[in-house]
């Protein structure tokens, strides 16, 4: 049997297992944003914080990743599915991104415009939504494709921990010793990855701030 | 008397490491002058400006604008009170021209067509054509980015004007340009301004009067007739560098 024979006859287990991981992907995203894009912001203006901000968010990403789905196995509430405990791992690993891409990209604005807007009377809050998040939205956005394409990667061993996804044909496969079943689910996930990361650094390309002046 | 806008009232000012960047400061800004701070680089003159607009905050001694000690003012509204224009303009490189100027107006709830007036009629007292308001600072050159810095400055009409250097970065020709114009625009308006320049010239042509300061000391505060004639030793030095130069691209034109 080749490999587009096992395709087609395994279509609709495919494109569950890619809307599942898909899923996955989106949902920890969506944490990672609403966490690391706020905490990025709130060491830009507590610089105390920066460091071990910044350290803790290296420590989780150095953690193995199956080691990591393993340590929050006890975890109450979350460890009662799999595909919660596999979100939890995934925002996690994407935070270190996105508060460094964030800190990073709200520092590199202008020195002369952030006084400037100082200087003018803008608010605190006025600094940030009108000037520093429009300015540094490009980078940060970088920070989002980087997680992103990690997350699409590292999604495929949360099936180790029973979470589904196309990590499942590729652990399936390498049971059954089948490079058809393996290449199943890592091809689409690699297509994912390569799809997310153009349409981003599409969209990084036109966020981008007119030529700094 | 002239009424006091800035008083600064024995103000010093020290880096976090100790180092004084300010000392025992004395001096006022009357209504309507210009008041040129000069300076060689160091000297405090940045910094003597900054403390007046608080983005330098809690000096030794006290500040006073408008009468009131600017630690009670509202900080937003402190600042809104007065204009801020720097050497490098700073101006929102996202925004265009028109919403670079109409920021300040903007955030100050002006409805949109009074903002809109006030933009075209800023950018003509700038000197500047009306076809720039839909474009992007880095399609204007850095003349036309200062004289958008200055309009910037004036946009909600503040009575004060801070400014540092703003005609620092240009060539000349440019300068001179601007410096005049600014100069007739001041006296049309009647702001009260504080001046920072490390340049004699500037100050001799926009000072109504001319404070030298020195590592963070007020070393003269005079008029420019009687800068010029000064006795102190630092001010004389000062003439005769500018002299110098004046003597020597007048020779430099004969050859």
């Amino acid at each position: 049997m080749n490999f587009w024979h096992f395709v087609a006859q395994n279509k609709l287990e495919i494109a569950d297992l890619t809307l599942e991981h898909l899923t996955m992907v989106g949902i920890a995203t969506l944490f990672a944003i609403a966490i690391g894009i706020p905490l990025g912001i709130l060491i830009t203006r507590r610089p105390s914080l920066q460091k071990p901000v910044i350290a803790a968010a290296n420590i989780i990403q150095t953690i193995p990743s199956l080691a990591l789905f393993g340590f929050l196995l006890p975890a109450p509430w979350i460890g009662d599915r799999a595909g919660r405990l596999a979100v939890l791992a995934l925002t996690l690993y994407a935070l270190l991104p996105l508060i460094r891409n964030t800190y990073t990209g709200i520092k590199g604005v202008d020195r002369a415009v952030v006084e400037a807007a100082r200087g003018m009377g803008l608010t605190d809050w006025q600094l940030l939504y009108k000037v520093e998040i429009p300015l540094a939205a490009s980078v940060i956005l970088a920070g989002v494709r980087v997680a992103i394409v990690i997350s699409i990667g590292l999604a495929t061993i949360a099936a180790a921990i029973g979470a589904g996804g196309l990590g499942e044909l590729i652990f399936r496969g390498l049971a059954m010793v089948n490079n058809n079943v393996i290449l199943a689910g890592a091809i689409p996930a690699a297509l994912m990855a390569l799809a997310a990361d153009t349409l981003l650094g599409w969209l990084e390309k036109r966020l981008s701030p007119p030529r700094a002046a | 008397m002239a009424e006091a806008v800035i008083e600064f009232r024995d103000v010093s000012y020290h880096l976090p490491d100790g180092r004084a960047i300010l000392r025992n400061l004395n001096l006022e800004v009357h209504r309507g002058e210009i008041l040129v701070l000069l300076g060689r680089s160091g000297s405090g003159k940045t910094t003597a400006l900054k403390l007046v607009n608080r983005l330098l905050e809690n000096p030794a001694g006290e500040i006073r604008v408008e009468g009131r000690p600017s630690r009670e003012w509202d900080l937003i509204k402190l600042r809104r009170h007065i204009g801020y224009a720097i050497q490098d303009v700073g101006l929102f490189p996202h925004f265009t021209i028109e919403r670079n100027i109409g920021l300040v107006p903007a955030i100050e709830n002006w409805p949109n067509e009074k903002i809109a007036q006030r933009v075209e009629q800023l950018i003509k007292l700038v000197g500047l054509n009306g076809d720039v308001a839909s474009r992007y600072p880095h399609q204007l050159s850095g003349g036309q980015r200062q004289r958008v810095g200055v309009a910037r400055a004036l946009a909600a009409d503040p009575p004060i004007l801070l400014m540092d250097e703003p005609f620092g970065a240009l060539d000349p020709l440019t300068r001179t340009d601007l410096q005049r114009e600014f100069l007739s625009l001041q006296q049309k308006l009647g702001k009260t301004v504080l001046f920072v320049t490390h340049d004699l010239r500037e100050a001799m042509l926009l000072g109504s009067r001319i404070a030298l300061l020195e590592e963070g000391r007020l070393v003269s505060l005079s008029s420019q007739k009687e800068f010029l004639g000064s006795q102190d030793p630092l001010v004389k030095k000062y003439v005769e560098a500018f002299g110098t130069s004046l003597e020597f691209s007048g020779k430099r034109g004969n050859s």
